[in-house]
């Protein structure tokens, strides 16, 4: 998605991303981002949350009208309900995908590399 | 409030103890492009672009299970928040749903943003973009098949959700 952003910005688009990722957002460097420090998946707030999920979205939209250099990221003053979260994930007891979807993942990726051996992409 | 998780090093860590020696390379960028607003955000149609694989109930999937390219696709954007979902599997399902559209797909939202009348409109389509293993397939086609669609949809700025 970072990348998306940083293309339609060279392009003339102004953009915000939401995200739940800082490093991954901020490692590959986007022009407006208002990072929401919660599971990943609810990057516009809580779920059922609309108080929340207005003041979010009303953070991006004013940094979009506001920042004035690229790099610019805002925290939505929220936390999880409880941390847990940020020591189980992506460990063993819980794994990111479930075995059919790490099949499906391995599967698309060596198809892909196939695509690209050819020449078809 | 603990520190934010560093998803690098943990997910470095994780597939290493998978069993995949090679981490990921994530991409970095010396610089960053800028654009400031063209005009006034009241005066703005906005698009919004989401990584959570949207899909409409009752209609076929829009990019089957085993299409290796995914390509990035474009919804309605006046679809009811209620007939759309996501396909998304790769979140934290342990710790929360995407049950709510609206908490990684904005349109409601949105839509509030515009009778207030603080933006002036959203863009007739969303688009999906798909969290791609590839980053030169993301930057060589996805990114500009998005900016095409936004280019017709006359989209002065843009709202994306990394889910």
């Amino acid at each position: 998605m970072s990348l998306v952003a940083r293309h339609l910005e060279e392009h003339g688009i102004p953009t915000v991303v939401f995200g739940c990722a800082r490093d991954i957002v901020e490692r590959a460097g986007v022009p407006r981002f208002v990072f929401c420090d919660f599971p990943l998946g609810n990057p516009c707030g809580k779920p059922f949350d609309v108080a929340m999920q207005r003041h979010i979205v009303g953070m991006g939209l004013d940094l979009l009208a506001g920042a004035t250099a690229p790099g610019t990221t805002v925290t939505a003053p929220y936390a999880w309900d409880d941390d847990t979260w940020k020591e189980k994930c992506f460990t063993k007891e819980r794994p990111f995908l479930d075995e059919t979807a790490t099949a499906r993942w391995l599967e698309r990726k060596q198809a892909y590399r196939d695509l690209k051996a050819t020449g078809s992409s | 409030m603990s520190s934010y998780v560093r998803y690098i090093d943990k997910t470095r860590e994780y597939y290493r103890a998978e069993g995949y020696d090679k981490p990921y390379n994530w991409a970095h960028f010396d610089t960053i492009p800028f654009t400031p607003l063209p005009k006034p955000l009241a005066a703005c149609r906005v698009g919004l672009i989401t990584t959570s694989e949207m899909a409409i109930r009752g209609a076929a999937q829009p990019v089957p299970d085993d299409d290796p390219l995914r390509n990035p696709y474009w919804l309605p954007s006046d679809t009811p928040i209620g007939a759309l979902y996501s396909l998304k599997v790769a979140y934290d399902r342990y710790a929360t749903t995407l049950d709510d559209v609206d908490s990684y797909l904005p349109l409601t939202r949105l839509r509030e943003c515009v009778a207030d009348g603080r933006i002036a409109g959203l863009a007739p389509r969303f688009q999906t973009a798909f969290s791609q293993y590839s980053q030169r397939k993301t930057l060589t086609v996805d990114a500009p098949m998005i900016l095409e669609w936004l280019r017709e949809d006359r989209v002065d700025v843009a709202v994306l959700t990394a889910v």
